[in-house]
């Protein structure tokens, strides 16, 4: 009696186990069987797999659904991480059909692997701003504001680009910082500000907007020294490349474009 | 382990489903294994960064273990001797760190000790600040690490019984004196294999660290962080980092099984 039960169960998990294989392979290589609407003139169907820089989230959220919408029948799949980690995915074979990446560096890194399907397209920009928390304790006004002794800063390492460009914000300003904590990622710095930890953070325009009324930017001048570009391009493995492209097509457009300013992007 | 009737009781495809179950733990180690860049090895693991952060992995888990043991001990023994109402309530929330993200220990623990925080506020006007120091990775540590003492210990005190702090009380010795000379050298055992399987945690630490006490090198940035900010640029690093902290890994579950293997005849015959 209590074998035939654990039969059952096991068989009860390799049902599972084997669904869920299937429900995966249906994600990312067969075309969804639903045939697309016929009052849309788009001939597009299936699944697209977009893994996107974390910075891209909101906006690549809502991409994503004013695609689905245009398009009855597609489905965008969306997967954020850092940048750095979508490279590592990739290259160890995850599905993805399309990478739009928060910076050149880990775009040229899938292109040297020979995993990009054409060129990488430049779509948008950001740059640094200081987040500090609304009622700005310490008071920054400037960037030289963050070198004051006692000012807690947070940065982030400069092993991830948002570090980098920390980096060369402060030598094209002449001034050292020294952070009480250097995060590896944008989001944990703005985690330390929006929770009152920290005095001041350096994230980029887009995060100060994106966190709404709970921290406040204070651009400086000398963010235009270290401008991030974002690529977007089609990994070489895509089973749906004409889907990819439509996608990135839509990222492109003058509608994407909208909505990228909208969130605080800059224009590529 | 065969039982005197020499029956073993186990069908055989138990240990086939067994044999995967084993091969799912060994085969990612042995796989990083196979990655790591052996003639950069001890260059990369002797890099100044990786030292650092070593020694301050090694320093702080110490502290917390002493923490552990510390709080840890009345802990267990009021759990497991004690009577008084709220004890099972109690026990529960000791052991939540355990099955709780260490993620959510960190924000808890920034929100109670925070510069915002419940008690964070008082102590930055006694002129304590525990955000961004050391300190806060030793808290973060010893939460996250407390319950596996405490559980370890408890279930010592409960298997050793309590016959002979009761032959001790009535030839007089006071209760502190029992505890002193009778309950901890009987389950000394069960404390020493909590002690070890916390600072073994500790030193794992990541999520609750990293949530709460930030990042910086000498400072904040442990092992576990290091790995984390090195694989960002530096995969052969961040691989030969994370062999340093399996081999601490299985050295420290070495001992602590070992311990535990040799004490169970003791334990037996009490």
């Amino acid at each position: 009696m209590r074998t035939l039960h654990l039969k059952k169960s096991i068989v009860a998990t390799s049902v599972a186990v084997g669904l869920a294989g299937a429900l995966a392979a249906c994600g990312t290589s067969a075309p969804s069987a639903t045939p697309s609407s016929t009052s849309s003139t788009s001939t597009l169907s299936g699944t697209v797999t977009v893994f996107a820089a974390a910075s891209l989230k909101a906006t690549f959220t809502q991409l994503a659904k004013d695609f689905e919408a245009k398009n009855p029948g597609t489905k965008v799949t969306l997967s954020f991480a850092g940048s750095s980690d979508l490279v590592t995915q990739i290259s160890q074979g995850a599905p993805a059909d399309v990478f739009a990446s928060a910076d050149t560096k880990n775009m040229t890194k899938l292109a040297d692997a020979k995993l990009l399907d054409g060129a990488a397209t430049n779509f948008a920009t950001n740059f640094l701003e200081i987040a500090v928390p609304p009622s700005n304790p310490a008071s920054i006004a400037s960037f030289a504001d963050l070198a004051k002794p006692g000012v807690k800063v947070v940065t982030c390492a400069s092993q991830v680009p948002c570090g980098a460009a920390t980096d060369t914000v402060e030598k094209a300003a002449g001034i050292t910082l020294s952070p009480v904590s250097e995060e590896s990622s944008v989001t944990d710095v703005l985690g330390k500000v929006t929770s009152g930890e920290a005095d001041a953070g350096l994230v980029y325009v887009t995060d100060v907007k994106g966190a709404g009324g709970k921290v406040k930017g204070v651009p400086f001048p000398e963010s235009d020294k270290a401008v991030n570009t974002y690529p977007i391009a089609t990994v070489s493995s895509s089973q749906n490349k004409e889907l990819a492209a439509a996608f990135i097509a839509a990222v492109t457009s003058e509608a994407g474009k909208k909505v990228l300013s909208d969130a605080g992007f800059g224009a590529p | 382990m065969k039982s005197a009737t020499g029956y073993q009781g186990i069908p055989r495809w138990i240990y086939a489903i067994a044999a995967v179950g084993g091969l799912l733990v060994v085969l990612p180690l042995a796989a990083m294994l196979a990655k790591v860049n052996w003639p950069q090895f001890i260059p990369l693991v002797t890099s100044e960064s990786s030292l650092a952060a070593l020694g301050l992995s090694l320093r702080t888990s110490a502290a917390s273990t002493v923490l552990c043991i510390v709080l840890g001990v009345p802990l267990a023994l009021v759990l497991a001797r004690g009577e008084f109402p709220g004890q099972r309530l109690l026990r529960s929330f000791v052991l939540l760190p355990l099955v709780l993200p260490p993620v959510v220990g960190g924000i808890a623990l920034l929100y109670t000790f925070g510069r915002q925080g419940l008690l964070g506020k008082s102590l930055e006007v006694a002129g304590i600040q525990i955000a961004f120091s050391t300190t806060a990775v030793v808290l973060a540590q010893t939460f996250v690490a407390l319950p596996f003492l405490v559980v370890s210990l408890e279930g010592a005190l409960r298997s050793a019984g309590n016959r002979f702090e009761a032959v001790a009380a009535t030839l007089g010795a006071r209760p502190t004196t029992v505890l002193r000379r009778v309950t901890l050298p009987l389950v000394l055992p069960g404390l020493a294999s909590g002690a070890v399987l916390s600072f073994a945690r500790s030193l794992g630490e990541f999520g609750a660290t990293l949530t709460f006490a930030g990042s910086l090198e000498g400072v904040t940035r442990t092992l576990p962080l290091e790995i984390y900010l090195q694989r960002e640029t530096d995969a052969d690093a961040a691989v030969a980092l994370s062999l340093v902290l399996v081999a601490v890994a299985v050295a420290v579950v070495g001992l602590s099984y070992g311990r535990r293997r040799s004490s169970t005849p003791s334990e037996v015959q009490a």
